[in-house]
């Protein structure tokens, strides 16, 4: 059974004029989100984007841009009560992540 | 000294067995259920499996002893260099994602151990979720290494080496099944137990015998009911599947109360609200959830809860005046 998340709300955007289908976005994609397509990158089904930026890091053409996050609602909660960023807070002693 | 350690030399790195001992499965079960997790650091730097020489290949793991385990015993009858990054004790994924798995620490861990003398290759090998810290063109610029991106999970790494060190598309998925989701039902469960169970304790000292086992079902249909039903719960939104397992558990369980039809309306609102509020905190130990999604979720689901769980209140108080 394939679990898939909220649609139509991921950052994940694609330039393909900047692209060179070099495939290292496929390379280091979790969900699959990218396939080479007549020698360009294309992406597959946004909805399985989870954000973790890894395709956008790793382009050396820069021509992937996604607003990189963690999907967890603590983190949300706890940037929102300190006024920051979503944080987990992993790193201390908490149990987290 | 750590399980797994079986000396220390003066070169500048440490052996280390493969073998994953009955003390590397209590460590596990342990880092599970939150006891002294933090005390699973294994020291960073350069070990060395079997028999490595300067052709020999190089894989990064965390600091986390689950991550190195992981990465050690999946290398059984395999000579490799494995080059163990500072992630203050988090697992690959997390510090990727927070960038302690990162590039910056990656180029200063291959310079200070020395690799460059000790292999002949120029070439170290990351698990694939290390990526979203990881920008292999910077590694490459800065130090002289490339980067080849391994398979997800280490289990992998055998079948990887013998494909000529390419990862398929099935190792490049990461899964979320049973086994990988009820695994982290500990983690949620110790982390609202906390609250929870003495909540429930004080409830039943009050005589409140219903609310008492009714919260402690909310407890255990957000923590466990959650990530065991995931797929079959309604919805996609973790918030509504967390609701829909905290109604049907409190439904199940005022079978064996006997009270008001009102009643259980209002609590059916409040525990339905609780494993709301409790599953939606299970998307930061889920493998596909957004920031952008789970921020969209909770502007709707946390007024929604709070709602609920008013309007249960209320109904509890003032009900049998209806």
């Amino acid at each position: 059974m394939s679990l898939k998340y909220l649609s139509g709300v991921t950052t994940l955007k694609l330039n393909p004029d900047k692209c060179t289908g070099c495939g290292m976005c496929v390379n280091v994609c979790p969900h699959a989100v990218f396939i080479i397509k007549t020698r360009k990158a294309a992406i597959t089904d946004p909805d399985l984007c989870m954000e973790c930026g890894a395709c956008a890091l790793n382009c050396s053409f820069e021509a992937i841009t996604v607003k990189k996050g963690v999907g967890c609602a603590q983190a949300v909660r706890n940037g929102f009560l300190r006024g920051t960023e979503p944080d987990c807070g992993c790193g201390g002693d908490s149990s987290c992540c | 000294m750590m399980p797994g350690m079986t000396s220390s030399t003066t070169c500048g790195f440490e052996l280390i067995s493969a073998e994953y001992t009955g003390a590397d499965r209590l460590a596990a079960w342990k880092a599970r259920w939150g006891i002294n997790r933090m005390a699973y650091r294994i020291k960073p730097g350069l070990y060395a499996l079997g028999g490595p020489s300067a052709s020999s290949p190089v894989f990064a793991s965390a600091n986390y002893k689950l991550s190195f385990d992981a990465l050690r015993t999946n290398l059984k009858g395999i000579s490799a260099w494995l080059l163990v990054l500072d992630t203050k004790g988090i697992n690959v994924w997390c510090a990727a994602g927070k960038g302690t798995f990162g590039t910056l620490e990656l180029a200063r861990s291959i310079r200070e151990s020395g690799l460059e003398k000790l292999v002949n290759h120029r070439s170290v090998t990351l698990p694939q979720l290390g990526a979203p810290g990881v920008s292999a063109h910077r590694v490459k610029a800065y130090t002289g290494f490339s980067i080849t991106y391994g398979p997800v999970r280490a289990e992998d790494i055998p079948e990887f080496i013998a494909s000529g060190c390419k990862a398929s598309p099935e190792m490049r998925k990461v899964r979320f099944g049973f086994a990988e989701r009820i695994v982290l039902a500990p983690v949620q469960l110790t982390q609202f137990g906390r609250y929870l169970v003495p909540a429930s304790v004080i409830l039943l000292l009050f005589g409140l015998k219903a609310d008492s086992l009714l919260t402690a079902g909310a407890l255990l249909a957000g923590t466990v009911l959650v990530p065991a039903l995931l797929p079959w719960l309604p919805g996609r939104s973790f918030a509504v599947k967390s609701a829909a397992a905290g109604l049907a558990t409190t439904t199940v369980l005022s079978a064996f109360l006997p009270m008001p039809i009102y009643q259980f309306c209002a609590r059916g609102l409040i525990y339905s609200a609780a494993a709301s509020f409790i599953g939606l905190d299970f998307t930061g130990a889920s493998t596909y959830t957004s920031l952008s999604g789970v921020k969209k979720e909770m502007r709707a689901a946390l007024p929604a809860q709070a709602l609920a769980l008013l309007a249960g209140l209320l109904l509890l108080l003032f009900g049998r005046f209806l």
